[in-house]
């Protein structure tokens, strides 16, 4: 086992966990503000990755596939929070579960309908394929360290976006007290639309810039959906720092244990039955990683309230 | 006879730099009414949540019948027998008023993992509940959804509740809150008839009420136990005049 | 009687005339999708315990429903390639005989019930809907990686199991054991929400603190409240399997989960015979949207949205109005 593979499953583990970042942010934004529990939030990852397919289908630019993400994703969002989603702000999680369920079926049958069942392929843009060498002569490939710097570029906007700017007072304080900020003269109902349209930008750019290196198709936006929730249920529902520190845990652990977990098992039993226990092992272990956190603090890493 | 049935020893309780507790012991004697009055703010509730066990105290210890409760759960203490009121009516809205009655006494009797026969067919549950509903003026009432009762009743309902337990000690929280003239004085009737069956822990914002029932009155300010003794020792007692009447007059 | 209780038997007697009448025209299709709908309605009858009466917003009931299937797949495919399942300490077979594959089924459904619900229950709310949801992941991605059991593809089961004195091959009888199962869980079900146990539950979910306080445990009463949800899902699971004669990690999917919920939800939450009428549309729309587009999921989203945005009762609700107290 070298040093080079484990740096370089270490950077997949990293690029995983910033896109999964992108999508946790929004989810956990989403409900630290409105209390919403948002399963078509994977949908709009989907939205995010079929926009930039189609666009640079069309025109050939990785830029304006990006751009074309962003806004199908965020009007997508404006659109399913004024007509459905603001509806359910006052209804238990289990409304919310079931209308935003009836939204990633029409969806996800809706684009199969427009776009139909093979999968579409989005191509890295010739400026970031090839692999680039790292310190120390690894080859790695450029286009997913550029994630990794992306994912790190929307954490530190996020950041700053929360804590310096005034829509970012009007969220946090909108996290604590509903009517506290409606009092001071806020716009509440252009606030969540406008912190949904956020959360589904960023969904959407997520799919977009995975998509490029996976095949976009329906229903890849649900297994980064679930994912998404055991980050967040890791890094505390509501809190952007949890979300971060959950990402990267969840995107490390998924990658680096189905790698090296079967090896660490040969040591100790036959190559085969190692792989395929390994790898079964491998596929459950974010899901123990959650339980373990879940046993020492119930309301995640970060969590304010259970 | 100086036994005591429910009592604190130091219970102590911070949430980040507030002192919600500090050093409290009460207790609480057979057929008395012991009175916890304070501010709002003063650490009632959270004194009721340290004796009910929703809230672990920091330091210091809670005994029922002289044994150490502060390690079990609310339901435990419940079994144990402490019976307590809610200052907001915490009932199964959907259910009946027998439902609601029926649930302390299958809580009481332990007969909570029976999955065929029928709650309200069970003759013992069904005798303890309806008599607690009649003792608290409800047997007219049996059948109402608790949703369809008025605000009167379900305080009324919250008593029976308790009943149902045939608790140890009482533990009751405002159970005057939002009562007409009429209700409250019914009600101080009520209580003042229920100390000799077990002893009340009652914390009232009604003067009158307290001062009617207390045998003795126990005045909570920002966390602390300024003055314990009967009415009139507490009614002339210059820092609980200064601390608290002084303020609410 | 109750407009509930006429609506409930009107449902019984379309679950035996439409068959009945079925055999008579010679239209097994038919008996297949009405024993689809009558196992679904048994899955469903198995969330509504948990959701309904205990207000468990579960998004991973599929774990149950695949259990089952894979206790049946398991078992069954050892008997039909004549390999035990293990040699070591002891000797187990293989069987196609569905009450110990049911019996399998169920205790296995129900360990996984109480681990899960054990965990599960430290939390409420959005946290549960998510933790149940990744519990779900957990068995869907374990099965797609256990090859011995066909991995992805799942195993196929050529001939359905035996049921000792019927003929399960015919159609109509296996519909007839998968109906009484149902009918019996739906007793189980109606005795059990008059039950002290059902009362209390009821309460755990209205208001915690009062079960507490009159000395009870509610995360007590929730964790067996979700053991027997699981079991009698879990049952579903194995006779899906059976009418099928296939399994694979679809039934652990989490849109699996969803749609046990969608029954639940369509049909009236907890209603008794909620289940029945939700299972009952669902089939139904599938059989007859599904014949018109492949996009039916389209409108069965939309019709979703109507009943949770419009019509909170389901089905039942429209069709029978609140429901009457008990007593």
């Amino acid at each position: 086992m070298s040093t080079i593979l484990i740096i370089e499953q270490v950077l997949n583990g990293l690029q995983s966990g910033v896109m999964l970042f992108l999508m946790a942010a929004g989810l956990t934004l989403i409900f630290g503000v409105m209390g919403l529990i948002n399963l078509a939030h994977g949908s709009l990852y989907m939205v995010g990755a079929f926009a930039a397919a189609a666009v640079a289908g069309v025109t050939g630019s990785f830029v304006l596939a990006l751009v074309a993400a962003l806004a199908a994703a965020a009007l997508a969002g404006a659109v399913i929070e004024v007509a459905v989603i603001r509806r359910l702000y006052d209804s238990d999680h289990l409304d919310q579960v079931l209308a935003t369920f009836a939204l990633i079926l029409i969806f996800s049958e809706g684009t199969r309908w427009v776009f139909g069942s093979f999968p579409l392929f989005l191509d890295i843009p010739d400026a970031l394929s090839g692999p680039v060498t790292l310190p120390g002569g690894i080859q790695y490939p450029l286009y997913r360290l550029a994630l990794i710097g992306v994912g790190l570029l929307v954490a530190f906007g996020l950041w700053l976006l929360i804590e310096r700017t005034r829509i970012g007072i009007q969220i946090r304080a909108g996290e604590n007290d509903r009517e506290m900020i409606a009092a001071l003269g806020v716009d509440i109902s252009k606030l969540y639309t406008l912190v949904f349209a956020l959360g589904a930008a960023l969904a959407g750019l997520a799919g977009a810039l995975v998509g490029a290196i996976q095949s976009v198709q329906v229903g890849m936006g649900e297994p980064v959906l679930i994912l998404a929730f055991v980050v967040i249920v890791i890094g505390g529902i509501g809190s952007i720092k949890g979300a971060f520190i959950g990402a990267l845990l969840v995107g490390l652990t998924d990658t680096l244990v189905g790698i090296f977990l079967p090896e660490v098992l040969k040591l100790f039993m036959d190559a085969a039955p190692a792989t395929s226990a390994g790898s079964s092992i491998a596929s459950m272990s974010i899901y123990i990683l959650m339980s373990l956190v879940l046993i020492w603090r119930p309301s995640g890493l970060f969590g304010a309230r259970a | 006879m100086t036994e005591t049935i429910l009592a604190t020893h130091g219970i102590t309780k911070s949430f980040g730099a507030l002192k919600a507790s500090n050093d409290i012991s009460i207790d609480l004697r057979p057929g008395e009414i012991h009175a916890i009055i304070g501010p709002n703010g003063a650490g009632k509730s959270t004194l009721i949540g340290q004796i009910c066990g929703s809230l672990a105290p920091d330091a210091g210890r809670v005994e029922l019948m002289g044994q150490d409760v502060t390690g079990l759960s609310t339901d435990q203490r419940a079994r144990a027998g402490l019976g307590r009121t809610f200052q907001i009516s915490a009932l199964a809205m959907e259910d009946t008023v027998l439902e609601n009655a029926i649930l302390g006494a299958m809580g009481a009797s332990g007969r909570s993992w029976r999955f065929w026969s029928a709650a309200l067919g069970d003759r013992s549950l069904r005798t303890r509940a309806e008599a607690a509903l009649e003792r608290v003026g409800l047997a007219e009432s049996m059948t109402k959804r608790c949703a369809d009762l008025s605000h009167g009743q379900r305080r009324q309902l919250e008593v029976a509740v308790a009943l149902t337990l045939a608790p140890k000690a009482f533990v009751m929280d405002e159970p005057m809150a939002g009562l007409g003239a009429e209700g409250s004085k019914n009600l101080t009737g009520f209580l003042d008839s229920l100390r000799q069956e077990a002893p009340i822990l009652l914390v009232e914002h009604d003067m009158d009420a307290v001062f009617a029932l207390a045998d003795r009155i126990s005045v909570l300010v920002y966390g602390e136990v300024i003055a314990t003794g009967s009415v009139d020792q507490i009614r002339s007692d210059p820092r609980v005049r200064e601390a608290y009447l002084g303020e609410s007059a | 009687m109750s407009r509930e209780t006429l609506f409930n038997a009107a449902l019984l007697l379309g679950l035996i005339a439409v068959p009945a009448w079925a055999v008579m025209m010679d239209e097994p299709f038919t008996i297949t999708l009405a024993t689809r709908a009558v196992i679904l309605a048994l899955a469903a009858a198995g969330l509504n315990i948990a959701l309904g009466i205990g207000g468990l917003v579960s998004l991973g009931h599929a774990v149950f429903f695949g259990i089952g299937g894979y206790a049946m797949g398991i078992l069954a495919h050892h008997a039909q390639s004549y390999t035990p399942l293990m040699e070591w300490p002891f000797l187990i077979e293989g069987t196609k005989f569905m009450p110990v594959i049911w019996l399998l089924a169920v205790v296995v459904s129900a360990v996984a019930a109480f681990l899960i619900g054990l965990m599960s229950l430290r939390t409420t709310g959005a946290y549960f809907i998510m933790i149940t949801l990744a519990f779900g992941q957990m068995f869907y991605y374990f099965a797609i990686s256990w090859s011995t059991y066909g991995g992805e593809d799942g195993m196929s089961i050529y001939i359905r199991n035996d049921f000792p004195g019927l003929n399960t091959l015919v159609p109509i009888q296996f519909y007839g054991l998968c109906l009484a199962i149902l009918v019996v869980v739906l007793i189980f079900t109606a005795r059990l929400r008059r039950s002290p146990f059902g009362l209390a539950l009821n309460a755990a979910r209205q208001v915690p603190a009062r079960v507490e306080a009159v000395g009870m445990d509610p995360m007590r009463l929730k964790l067996v409240a979700f053991v027997i949800s699981g079991v009698i899902t879990g049952l579903a699971g194995a006779l899906f399997a059976d009418l099928n004669r296939f399994v694979s990690p679809t039934m652990f999917s989490w849109q699996f989960s969803g749609e046990i919920m969608i029954l639940v939800i369509l049909g009236g939450v907890g209603r008794l015979f909620g289940p029945v009428a939700g299972a009952v549309t669902f089939v139904a729309l599938e059989h007859f949207l599904g014949g018109i587009t492949e996009f039916w999921h389209i409108f069965l989203g939309l019709i979703l949205l109507a009943v949770v945005l419009f019509a909170r009762g389901g089905i039942t609700g429209l069709v029978a109005g609140k429901e009457a107290t008990h007593d």
